[in-house]
């Protein structure tokens, strides 16, 4: 529920036309909250491990000795100062502070956004592969119960109307005027919300994939997988990515529910329980 | 209004300082010795699940020779100093013989003649480090199974031992695997690289080949086999240099 809404409905403090409606299952919630703890973790260890060896590379071999598809690293080891350089494909930017050199160490990312702060690959991968274990099986609980339950088709597939692309466009423009639904309309999600569900799971499930495609052990089981990504340091790259368009998901998820109010958001993530306000001023 | 304004950046800054509360907790969490127990259960928990993909012992993946790495990185110890090492290197090896010991019926000792001359398998296989990154090498040398035969184990032998020739900071350099891998047809003493004696930076005369684990399980300078029922007695106990320091023993991932 957005103050928008309250404020052209006039509303002060009661509201007279609010609906309660039931939206989140137990599952979601609480498989919804162990991802929260989850993905910080998995991402603060996994730029621990990146810093180990801050370059990517395309195919199945990459080391100093190949050129790097990214790369987050000092300009110059030996220099007294380095400078922070972060270069994707051809583009380079200066980026000391954050990326490449911070607090005087060459360290690809700084430490308020490693875990642990120190440099420590050992420490981080055992967070890493412990936190993994507890994500994919959350993971596992969340997919499997909701196609049983039908959640998936009955709230998270597009309809046939929401896929026209007339809809699609207006649902662009609402959200570019930030206005958000009410009445009917907020008891349903709305496309954009579904593509942005159901191509974070996409991007989850790729997740997980590309981390077991760097194992060497799941490698010699699994030789297709790595077929499919096109090669270990590929799957290391597409794993690095993916982390980058799940950290923009979360921005935009969080901004969303800011915008749309925090407490019935938040609580209804919680209590299960999500008010709407019926739509009279609409 | 401002009211909620208020509480709202109020809840971003007690959410935010919550969050960074926790993460430094989660910091301090790995230094305490009980929580980083718990936290080296993955190690169980990846090699309980490899084990049971990996059961059909599958082989990894082998290049074509045109996929070789141009320069194979040499990481960890790349020119040792020990005294032993170097007169070694001097002699090109003259004096050097692979020891094979513990639980065996009988153990051995082969010079590097005799051990080029045991019959031979090469792989072109990718090797990744720890670190993240990977290299393509072609790795030629007698089976680790064949040696372990001709050695005969003894009924509770459970692990192999690798030491090794070189002191990395302050101690020796050690590896070990346990049967399962062992015996893996994959598994060699490689004595020639690329076609090439294996040079002194990747591991001269012979270093190990296990080609379903990470880079640090390829134990380079092998001096002596030793087979063991127990990894407690051995250094740190950790069953390798890199494990006595907080890797993973089973370094599958």
């Amino acid at each position: 529920m957005s103050d928008a809404v309250l404020r052209t409905n006039g509303a002060t403090g009661s509201q007279p036309h609010a609906e309660v409606i039931y939206r989140h299952t137990v599952v979601v919630r609480v498989t919804h909250w162990i991802n929260v703890v989850c993905l910080t973790l998995l991402l603060l260890s996994g730029l621990q491990i990146f810093c180990a060896h801050p370059m990517l590379y395309w195919g199945q071999k990459g080391d100093e000795y190949d050129r790097p598809f990214v790369s987050i690293d000092a300009d110059d080891w030996r220099k007294e100062h380095p400078e922070g350089v972060t270069r994707i494909g051809p583009l380079t930017f200066r980026t000391t502070g954050v990326l490449g050199v911070s607090d005087g160490e060459v360290r690809a990312y700084p430490r308020w956004l490693t875990l642990p702060a120190n440099r420590d690959l050992a420490t981080g991968r055992r967070w890493h592969f412990f936190t993994a274990w507890i994500f994919v099986i959350n993971g596992l609980v969340y997919l499997l119960s909701n196609t049983l339950n039908g959640h998936f088709k009955r709230d998270l597939a597009p309809t046939r109307k929401q896929l026209q692309p007339r809809h699609i466009w207006m649902d662009i423009v609402d959200h570019v005027k930030l206005k958000h639904p009410v009445g009917e309309a907020a008891k349903h999600y709305n496309v954009l919300q579904k593509f942005a569900y159901l191509g974070v799971i996409l991007l989850i499930v790729l997740m997980v994939l590309t981390g077991l495609t760097m194992s060497p052990g799941v490698d010699a089981a699994v030789p297709w997988l790595l077929n499919l990504f096109g090669g270990r340091q590929s799957a290391r790259t597409v794993h690095w990515i993916c982390a980058n368009l799940i950290v923009l998901f979360v921005l935009v998820h969080v901004a969303e529910v800011f915008l749309a109010g925090v407490v019935n958001e938040v609580g209804s993530m919680i209590t299960g329980r999500y008010r709407i306000k019926t739509g009279d001023g609409h | 209004m401002s009211r909620t304004l208020l509480s709202r950046r109020g809840l971003i800054v007690s959410g935010t300082a919550l969050g960074g509360l926790w993460l430094a907790g989660c910091d301090r969490l790995s230094q305490a010795p009980e929580a980083a127990k718990f936290l080296d259960r993955d190690d169980q928990l990846n090699m309980s699940a490899q084990r049971l993909l990996l059961a059909g012992q599958p082989l990894a993946r082998e290049f074509k020779t045109s996929e070789i790495s141009r320069v194979f990185k040499a990481n960890g110890s790349i020119a040792p100093q020990d005294p032993a090492y170097l007169a070694l290197v001097q002699s090109r090896f003259a004096n050097w013989a692979l020891t094979v010991t513990g639980l065996v019926q009988r153990p051995l000792a082969l010079s590097l003649a005799q051990l080029r001359a045991l019959p031979a398998r090469t792989q072109t296989t990718r090797h990744d480090c720890v670190e993240g990154w990977s290299a393509i090498g072609q790795w030629t040398g007698p089976q680790l199974s064949g040696l372990l035969r001709t050695a005969g184990l003894q009924p509770h032998a459970r692990y192999v031992v690798f030491h090794c020739a070189d002191t990395l900071g302050d101690s020796r350099y050690y590896e070990s695997i346990d049967l399962f891998d062992a015996f893996h047809p994959q598994t060699i003493l490689a004595h020639t690289m690329n076609g090439q004696p294996l040079a002194v930076a990747h591991g001269a005369p012979i270093r190990l080949r296990v080609e379903r684990q990470l880079g640090y399980k390829q134990a380079k300078y092998v001096m002596g086999i030793e087979v063991t029922n127990s990894l407690d007695h051995i250094e740190g106990g950790g069953g390798g240099y890199w494990e006595d320091r907080g890797y993973e023993w089973y370094a599958g991932i």
